[in-house]
């Protein structure tokens, strides 16, 4: 694996690596773009962030648990959870609201994949932390106020 | 130089529990060098694929809000334990990296 892996990163040419990522059945080329276009994670503010990941209008639920802290100490690192309780979850992103660029991670969930992720994210500042849910094409949001004693963007 | 990543994953149920850790910086591009004041380039993991036995399971799609050394846990039904769990990922400069792992 190590002797693999170094072979990888030598690879002169980065389209030479990806070729041989891609015969290596490391990387699928139908794998290459995950639900959220770049431009979503792009946008400057919640709402344009939303449109460019096709969403409107997202419906309020109370199936979807967002856990975090009450107050973070250190914005640079928020453990944040969400859990769907909606039936045939597809899509979970999470948006921290006040950063620079609001959407934080987009996950697209296969069939057998639980509606959970777990991560850490970067908050720039006082902020909710929305969750916006995709299932059955169509979308529902919950949002958790986290407070930011030291912000972790910029500095 | 990508660096190795952890994966963790254990059977509770019929759910496979998966945990990540990737070592990155995951700079937004919007930080100063604290020294020079210039920006600090943006360097951050743009994509995650996760895979289980060759199936994917997982595509997410990162942006520099997410903290340094990226944490990733997910929940999979289905799988048992001695199933392959496969992780890569590849940021905005083109680097990537991929580890496995065995459910246990």
């Amino acid at each position: 694996m190590n002797a693999l892996r170094r072979n990888v990163l030598k690879g002169a040419a980065g389209a030479g690596t990806v070729a041989v990522a891609v015969a290596a059945g490391l990387l699928k080329p139908t794998q290459a773009l995950a639900g959220a276009p770049r431009s979503a994670f792009e946008a400057k503010n919640v709402g344009d962030a939303l449109k460019n990941m096709g969403v409107s209008a997202p419906a309020d639920s109370k199936d979807i648990t967002i856990k975090a802290p009450d107050i973070a100490e250190n914005g640079a690192v928020v453990p944040v959870e969400i859990t769907s309780g909606i039936a045939g979850t597809t899509s979970i992103a999470l948006i921290a609201e006040k950063n620079a660029t609001p959407l934080v991670a987009d996950f697209d969930l296969s069939d057998g994949t639980q509606g959970f992720v777990s991560t850490r994210i970067k908050m720039g500042q006082t902020a909710l932390v929305r969750a916006v849910v995709t299932a059955g094409g169509k979308s529902y949001t919950a949002a958790k106020e986290v407070k930011v004693t030291i912000g972790g963007c910029g500095g | 130089m990508a660096e190795p990543m952890r994966i963790r994953a254990t059977m509770a149920g019929d759910v496979a529990d998966v945990k990540v850790l990737m070592n990155h910086p995951m700079e937004t591009g919007q930080r100063k060098d604290a020294k020079t004041g210039q920006l600090v380039p943006a360097h951050y993991i743009t994509q995650v694929t996760a895979t289980i036995n060759g199936k994917n399971v997982l595509t997410a799609g990162l942006s520099g809000g997410v903290s340094k050394n990226p944490y990733l846990g997910f929940k999979v039904k289905g799988p048992k334990a001695g199933d392959k769990v496969v992780v890569s990922w590849v940021d905005n400069t083109g680097d990537k990296n991929t580890a496995e792992a065995t459910i246990g």
